[in-house]
């Protein structure tokens, strides 16, 4: 008999099913992942387990854990099978764990309530769970408050109160979501070790950690299932349509043919930029230039500066040292002292389209706005019409023209904000983290339309992401930043086939591959980005460098021509 | 409009209609006293139908007078606090940085103030001056609405669409009309519509104390304050203007709350 | 910890100077003001007077003068009042005020956190609903109306409590004064409380207090309680004036020889140094409290304190 049966469970709000007749079994020490995009239902599902739904929401079917059905089941059920039978780690830490108690305080709540533990036992058992996930001190972690850890610690701890009081079954809902993907790389390599004979279900988006870290797999459109099988097998054949395109539409880091190099003139270069917040320095003596019509992609994980660099380049940030030069003239350190035909040709698309868009203004207005400062002359009619224009060259039409942003989808909004980018024709568009928020078929539809209008205009693109997937579908050229420096500057193809610096390397590495019969994954890198206030001497990646010498610890090193790539590294060559 | 947002509205309405055709309606001049019918009760059968006070005057005309001035008070300092309210809060929450600290740490100071007593203070130094009342109202009301202006706006320009507006070349000017200004409307509505109960009770609890509007003008408060001399005696002369004074300040906090609860909503959506 | 309370307290004194200046030059500006000869009842007073503020002296060393009296407990003389110093007259009448705004406060606090944490526990039902109603009604009732309805039906009508404080000294004399003046405060706070409540109880870390079985006592006690008391803090401030307001009208009202009622009748008889000395206590008493807010933000929110 399976641990957890879950047959023809169908959640409705309002009579609306978000999840209509899903069938899952979970047997004892398997692990089992829940696939699916936004809106899929993954979630509810796991909320509907442990009886979290909100009281409007109305089930039907069967859940069956051990025998018993949770479904309709009294307080006390639930309270028993909750943390001692069933532990839950949510995707957001920062949020998932209360702001106001101390660590210590939060896991040994757990062991009081269900009567695990007396007081004295108490601290000890949970400074042991929290040393057995690689806190490092435990007993300084107990007595931290959530928001003196990082990101990766603080999952870290929300997994050891999944696990502190011994569950059969351990429900992970996108655990790694909101982490950097080498700590992603770190945390599921620590569920693995750390749960032991204890069951997973992983709900996620991403075909990669599914494919790394489940024997058999659910896959969910729309809140029914549409596919259930080993996790080879449907790789190797997905039996529906959806699971084919979900597979299809996953980014790959480890294949896939980048475009080819273009070799024209510089239109925009940055020389020796430094972005400083107090005594925080953020960006660090960085330069790359951008050729017309090709795209250059600025990686890094957070806190690594690209975000900061991309706003440096548009002036919203102001330079500290370091100077912008398109098309030949330097530019001034803040937007509002650009010329405007320099602000017409430099635009910005955003990660999140939904905050990106005036909530009072309809889409005609939102995407003339432009026109109205820069084309002042332009009669109403004529403007119509090129806000016409640039919104079929995005693929939407003029029934978009009185829509609010709040009747878009997430892809659609994403749509009007490169529409109203593109509305002055710019030479150079700058896109953060611009697909970042998008489900896997809406991001590939985003993609094609940049390279497509690329193809067809001779934009320049800088493209700034955390998604070493993504840029290698995208990007000519990919520059790698660490702690706020350039470590690694190269054409694409040469990047991702043969990394120079040891942190590129351990950062492809750690993307995981929707692919469930590759070898497996290297050790992930340990430990996390340094402190940009107080960096450590040297390289600043020596901690984490698995190859680290004496020198890497005595002096930063210098950017260098290695074999047609520029990196930054005393031992590459 | 929903429910909680109409319902409050028409009695406002209704109450603030009677209190301008009333006194027309009424035969009763609310300064004229009548020495044949002291503290005379209310009641359908009797000329006064709300009775009339010591000095006979006919407490119907004079509630629906010290309803207009209540009113009006209230309303006009509200809108005085707004001006200044907002005007304060958007150029704090805007300029950001040093400016907004500066600012809101004077707010924070004059927050730390016993107004009333300040405001009495003032009343009984410049001689009961009207027009101290709206500014004495004003000065309480109008940190509260640059405390909630400044934080939208702060909010507001680290927005994208703002960044977005900059980045075009769009002038500050434009940005704060065209994209700041709308987007404060809701909040700048709730907030007023919860300032005007907020004046009404300063306004009358200054003319309660008989430091407000002066005899024989009159407002709600003066009319609390009257009654509660002959509440033994004549209740009604304490319970009518004290009804309609809580049926009043009830409607703007009912409205604000629906109002806020709508705008919130649409925020959620 | 002791850094951030250090700044805090650091930052008040500026406040309370100001506050203080303030009334100061008002007091001094008014037309026709209390250092006039013609509102100087007797040629003793003003000799004080001149005694205490150096009339003839520049005002800013004037207010010095002021201060250093400040520093000293000394707030001069009362003008009306001859033979009494203000700080005596405000220390017979502080203690009748502080018993009646403490006990006060102390009720709107326990009976509005409470009402405020039931209603958010059952959300929509009747009981809800009811306190909703009941605190909004609260809330828009000024003090000057509770205050007379309540006297006319408890005292007057049904005669189960004493109206006025001559009639029977006592705890029973007590009650209506304090129920009056805490009752909108009361519901101003279970309003506050219900809202932030709600807000916590849907909080990510509460669902997952509730994914680890804690029951809904203790999730309120050890998770909820602490995060949802930071608006009704923050609101401390602003009660402890609502309640001075409040006494103003209670002590008038009920006849209670209290801070409040002394300052009116000092106002109406242009007893000028003794409503400055009031007005002085009153404004020192709110910045101080607002300094001890200040600081039980920073002990519970353990993120104030790295800001």
């Amino acid at each position: 008999m399976s641990l957890l049966t879950i047959r023809g469970l169908t959640i409705r709000y309002e009579g609306e099913a978000v999840v209509d007749g899903v069938d899952l079994a979970v047997e004892r020490g398997a692990s089992v992942g829940l696939v699916g995009e936004s809106g899929s239902g993954k979630s509810q599902c796991a909320l509907a387990v442990l009886g979290l739904l909100p009281a409007r929401a109305t089930l039907s079917g069967s859940i069956e854990f051990d025998g018993r059905e949770l479904i309709g089941a009294g307080q006390e059920v639930l309270d028993d099978v909750r943390a001692r039978r069933i532990g839950i780690v949510f995707q957001d830490p920062m949020l998932a764990l209360n702001p106001y108690l101390r660590i210590g305080a939060q896991l040994k709540q757990i062991l009081r309530s269900h009567g695990l533990a007396d007081r004295r036992e108490a601290d000890a058992r949970v400074i042991e769970m929290l040393a057995r996930v690689g806190l490092p001190d435990p007993e300084r972690q107990f007595a931290a408050w959530p928001h003196e850890l990082s990101g990766g610690m603080r999952q870290r701890a929300m997994i050891a109160s999944a696990l502190i009081a011994q569950p059969d079954l351990l429900i992970a809902d996108e655990p790694t979501t909101a982490l950097d993907v080498t700590v992603q790389a770190q945390v599921l390599d620590l569920l693995e070790r750390v749960r032991e004979d204890t069951a997973l279900l992983l709900i996620t988006h991403d075909l990669g950690v599914v494919a790394g870290h489940c024997e058999r797999m659910t896959v969910l459109e729309k809140g029914r299932v549409v596919d259930s099988g080993s996790t080879t097998s449907l790789f190797r054949s997905p039996g529906h349509r959806h699971t084919r395109d979900l597979i299809a539409a996953a980014p790959r880091v480890d294949r896939g043919e980048p475009p080819a190099p273009v070799t024209t003139g510089t239109v925009l270069s940055v020389g020796n930029a430094a972005v400083e917040f107090g005594d925080l320095r953020a960006v660090d003596d960085v330069s790359f230039a951008v050729g017309t019509g090709e795209t250059v992609a600025i990686v890094g994980e957070s806190g690594s500066g690209k975000s900061s660099l991309a706003r440096a380049v548009l002036g919203l940030l102001p330079l500290a040292t370091g100077r912008v030069v398109y098309a030949g003239d330097a530019l001034a350190s803040v937007v509002e002292k650009r010329a405007l035909a320099v602000r017409r040709d430099l635009q910005l698309v955003f990660q999140d389209p939904i905050s990106a868009l005036d909530p009072q203004m309809r889409v005609q207005r939102i995407v003339a706005e432009p026109l109205v400062v820069h084309e002042p002359r332009l009669d109403e009619k004529r403007r119509r019409e090129r806000v016409i224009a640039v919104l079929e060259q995005v693929g939407l039409g003029e029934r978009f023209l009185r829509r609010y942003p709040h009747q878009l989808s997430g892809g659609e909004a994403q749509r009007v904000c490169i529409a109203r980018a593109l509305v002055l024709e710019p030479k150079v568009l700058i896109c953060d983290e611009a697909v970042a928020a998008l489900d896997g078929s809406v991001r590939r539809q985003v993609l094609g339309l940049l390279r497509e209008v690329q193809r067809e205009t001779g934009l320049s693109i800088i493209f700034i992401s955390h998604d070493l997937a993504v840029v290698r579908s995208i990007s000519h050229r990919a520059l790698v930043m660490y702690s706020g420096r350039l470590v690694e500057l190269a054409q694409s193809g040469a990047l991702f086939e043969a990394p120079r610096h040891p942190y590129t390397q351990a950062l492809i590495a750690a993307v995981p591959v929707p692919d469930p019969v590759l070898a497996p994954r290297p050790a992930p890198l340990p430990g996390e980005a340094p402190s940009l206030v107080s960096p450590p001497p040297g390289c600043a990646f020596h901690p984490r460098c698995p190859l680290a010498e004496a020198v890497c610890r005595a002096k930063a090193p210098a950017l260098r021509t290695v074999g047609g790539t520029q990196v930054a590294c005393h031992l590459a060559e | 409009m929903s429910r909680a947002v109409k319902i409050p509205l028409a009695f406002l309405a209704a109450v603030a209609a009677m209190a301008v055709i009333g006194p027309f309606l009424s035969p009763h001049e609310y300064m004229t006293t009548n020495f044949d019918h002291l503290l005379a009760a209310p009641g359908s059968g009797s000329a006064h139908v709300f009775g009339t006070d010591d000095l006979g005057r006919d407490l119907f005309v004079r509630t629906m007078m010290g309803i207009r001035i209540t009113l009006t008070v209230a309303i006009v300092a509200s809108l005085v606090s707004l001006v200044i309210g907002v005007a304060y809060g958007a150029i704090a929450g805007f300029a950001g940085g040093r400016v907004d600290a500066v600012m809101m740490r004077f707010v924070d100071t004059l927050y730390a103030l016993p107004f009333i007593f300040f405001v009495i203070l003032l009343m009984v130094a410049f001689e009961r001056n009207f027009l101290l009342i709206f500014v004495a109202i004003g000065a309480v009301n109008w940190l509260d609405m640059a405390r909630i202006v400044r934080g939208q706006t702060l909010s507001l320009r680290e927005r994208e669409f703002v960044a977005a507006a900059r980045l075009t070349g769009v002038s500050s000017w434009r940005i704060i009309t065209r994209h700041i200004a709308p987007n404060l409307l809701g909040i700048v509505i709730v907030y007023v519509t919860l300032a005007i109960p907020q004046a009404i009770l300063v306004e009358s609890f200054l003319s309660f104390l008989g430091l407000g509007v002066q005899e024989p003008q009159t407002s709600l408060g003066a009319l609390v304050n009257a009654g509660v001399g002959h509440m033994e005696t004549a209740a009604w002369t304490l319970l009518i203007p004290a009804g309609v004074l809580a049926l009043i300040l009830l409607c703007f906090n009912f409205l604000g709350d629906g109002l806020r609860d709508q705008f919130d909503a649409r925020k959620a959506r | 910890m002791l850094r951030y309370t250090l700044f805090r307290i650091l930052g008040a004194i500026p406040t309370l100077l100001l506050v203080i200046a303030l009334a100061f030059m008002m007091v001094r500006a008014a037309p026709g003001g209390p250092f006039d000869a013609e509102y100087i009842p007797s040629t003793e007073v003003e000799k004080n007077l001149r005694d205490a503020y150096g009339l003839d002296d520049p005002l800013p060393q004037q207010f010095l003068t002021y201060l250093s009296g400040l520093l000293r407990g000394d707030l001069g003389p009362s003008i009306r009042q001859t033979g009494y110093s203000v700080a005596e007259l405000i220390g017979e009448a502080l203690p009748y005020s502080f018993l009646l705004g403490a006990t006060a406060m102390l009720l709107a606090l326990l009976l509005g956190v409470g009402a405020g944490t039931v209603a958010a526990l059952r959300q929509g039902s009747l009981l809800d609903r009811t306190i909703t109603g009941l605190s909004l009604t609260g809330i828009s009732i000024p003090v000057f109306v509770v205050a007379p309805v309540l006297v006319l039906l408890f005292a007057v009508k049904l005669q189960w409590l004493p109206a006025g404080w001559g009639s029977a000294r006592g705890a029973a004399t007590w009650v209506l004064p304090v129920v009056t003046l805490a009752l909108p405060q009361l519901a101003y706070v279970a309003r506050l409380m219900r809202a932030s409540m709600i807000d916590v109880l849907s909080s990510d870390f509460v669902r997952t207090a509730r994914a680890q079985g804690l029951g809904t006592a203790t999730i309120v006690r050890v998770h909820a309680l602490k995060p949802a008391m930071l608006p009704v803090i923050s609101y401390l401030g602003p009660a402890v004036a609502g309640i001075l307001t409040g006494s103003v009208v209670v002590e008038e009202v009920f006849g209670i020889p209290g801070l409040g009622e002394m300052f009116v009748r000092a106002a109406l008889n242009r007893d000028y140094t003794l409503v400055l000395g009031v007005v002085v206590f009153y404004a020192s008493l709110i910045v101080a409290l607002n300094l001890v807010v200040d600081i039980l933000y920073g002990v519970i929110d353990p993120r104030v304190r790295y800001r």
